[in-house]
């Protein structure tokens, strides 16, 4: 499957998950599908039939309520079943409503209280580089999520310990809980903080697909350091009427807005 | 205990490739034996504690079994979620040790006493709570929690005293009789076991015998240690250098409050409250109660009353 497919396929899981659960997070899940989707289209050493493999790839989705669209692509690309999907949410299921490593194979780390990402991800390059396993690690978080201070001590760590197989991909939609990022607190200029701190940045288009394929092929952007792709996006991307509006952070789709939705979704080619 | 942490660790790492140290820091004069043996299984994260857990995190969930050493609260309650979301959820083999539990440095005042931890570790699902009561109960928990997978949290004092002559039987969740008696217990934990074992030996010149138990394992507690000596002894009383609230005192009465058995208890530890005056580790713990010669004025005068009996 295509990275583009593949996008859609997770637009399309999530908007019937958040709708069929009521929950929120839509425009969050919405924003990294694409990234999701080039990760796993192929570029992640990662294989469902070997799910511990010691020489795999880790990712680390840090921003965790956007769970959704983690489990949307991992059920895609054979972890678990698909229609396990209709559980999200619901009463006993193992489908948790922020990324939990109980939910299903593939699942490397739980998350959920934002800023924990980067640091486990650290810790698993760090003991790859001890191991002198090939496996490279990568955490995807938000550019609101930037405001824990954790991700700063993380991003200290890495640049210090060299951790060149460590990529970090900042989900940059400039909205958060309860406005634009930068009106809740300054984060810009955030490619020039991550190169402060030591890490080599690129700054691209978080939903070209070609684009994201072509900065993750380029890692490490730098020997002996860790890359960090800033990926400027959308929140709500692909649902006209949810894209950039805050309140889908918190809205769960309605019947009459998923029929909507996923008609749009499929109208992209 | 110092010593026997550092020396214990360098003996298992040096046939355990999957142990590794980490810091935020601290250890000036201790970290150096293990660092220049295993420059690789050493890691110095700075002045930074949330990534101190979360790093060993990562590391333990890629294979590595990581001890991560701090002082007083700062490996513990300045990053107690990312112990509990990181560490604990899932179950990843970091143990984490905090040098220094309750008062041991004294007048460094509130910042530096770790008079809660207890409370607070115990209280999250999963983890071992181990609080050694001499150098030699120190030496063998580092053995023990490298043997047992999962996480653990391991408070050590600052004092190389030593109570057993010899290596104790130390086994995770069973406590040690080190005085046997039969009129009174004692249940210490962690470093007070040096005081208790005073006491005991001092009520024994004025003819009582009392049962002495090192409950180094605050979680899982010895629940069937507690309840032979309500059965089998006259009075039970709990000895922590740590708040009321929540600790040992309160694990022990746990297990008394719903058992069928009436036994008079009393818990000896600090108040719940700040300590807000310069002090020795000696000279607070006496303002608190927690000296010889109190204890065991209390300890005679409870005996003494007629519920007691």
């Amino acid at each position: 499957m295509t990275a583009p497919t593949l996008a859609r396929q997770i637009r399309a899981h999530v908007l019937r998950m958040t709708n069929r659960a009521g929950s929120s997070h839509v425009g969050s899940c919405l924003s990294v599908a694409d990234l999701l989707a080039v990760l796993y289209a192929g570029w992640l050493r990662v294989d469902p039939s070997r799910p511990v493999d010691p020489e795999r790839d880790r990712f680390i989705l840090s921003k965790g309520h956007a769970c959704a669209a983690l489990y949307a692509v991992l059920a895609e690309r054979g972890f678990f079943p698909v229609e396990r999907l209709e559980t999200f949410y619901a009463d006993g299921s193992r489908l948790i409503g922020h990324v939990s490593h109980t939910a299903a194979p593939g699942i490397e780390a739980s998350t959920g209280s934002l800023g924990h990402g980067l640091a486990i991800g650290c810790g698993m390059a760090m003991t790859a580089a001890v191991d002198r396993r090939s496996s490279r690690t990568v955490v995807l978080m938000s550019d609101g999520e930037c405001g824990e201070g954790s991700i700063w001590e993380a991003a200290l760590l890495a640049a210090h310990q060299r951790l060149d197989r460590l990529v970090a991909i900042v989900d940059a939609n400039r909205l958060q809980g309860l406005g634009e990022v930068n009106d809740v607190l300054r984060i810009e200029p955030l490619a020039d903080k991550w190169r402060a701190f030591g890490w080599s940045v690129r700054d691209i288009d978080g939903h070209d697909c070609d684009e994201i394929r072509a900065a993750l092929e380029a890692m490490p952007f730098e020997t002996g350091r860790p890359s960090c792709l800033i990926a400027r996006t959308v929140k709500g991307k692909g649902v006209s009427f949810m894209e950039d509006q805050l309140s889908w952070h918190y809205r769960a789709p309605t019947d009459d807005d998923l029929v909507v939705a996923l008609r749009e979704i499929e109208a992209v080619s | 205990m110092r010593n026997a942490f550092f020396d214990t660790l360098v003996e298992i790492a040096a046939h355990d490739p999957r142990i590794v140290l980490m810091t935020a820091d601290l250890g000036f004069g201790f970290v150096d034996r293990f660092a220049t043996r295993f420059p690789e299984r050493f890691v110095n994260v700075g002045i930074a504690e949330q990534n101190l857990a979360g790093v060993a995190a990562g590391m333990a969930l890629g294979g590595k079994v990581v001890f991560t050493y701090s002082i007083g609260n700062f490996p513990t309650l300045r990053c107690l979620e990312q112990i509990r979301n990181d560490i604990c959820y899932h179950r990843a083999s970091v143990k984490v040790v905090a040098c220094g539990g309750g008062l041991a440095y004294g007048s460094l005042g509130t910042s530096h006493h770790a008079t809660e931890d207890l409370a607070i570790m115990r209280a999250l699902p999963g983890v071992v709570v181990e609080a050694p009561g001499d150098a030699r109960e120190a030496a063998a928990a580092v053995k023990a929690l490298v043997a047992a997978d999962g996480p653990a949290y391991l408070r050590l004092g600052r004092d190389e005293r030593f109570v057993h002559r010899s290596s104790p039987s130390y086994e995770i969740g069973r406590a040690i009789e080190v005085r046997a008696g039969r009129d009174l217990t004692l249940i210490s934990t962690g470093g007070m076991l040096t005081t208790v074992v005073e006491v005991a030996d001092r009520l024994r010149s004025e003819g009582l015998a009392a049962r002495v138990l090192s409950m180094h394992t605050v979680k899982p507690l010895d629940a069937d240690a507690v309840l032979a000596a309500a059965r089998e002894t006259q009075a039970i009383f709990t000895i922590e250098e740590h708040s009321l609230v929540g600790g040992l005192g309160s694990a022990v009465a746990e297990v008394l409050a719903e058992s069928a058995t009436r036994v008079p208890f009393r818990r000896f530890g600090l108040p719940d409250a700040y300590v807000s005056v310069a002090g020795s580790q000696e000279f607070l713990l006496a303002r608190y109660g927690l000296s010889v010669d109190a204890i065991l004025a209390s300890v005679t005068a409870g005996v003494g009353v007629p519920q007691f009996r």
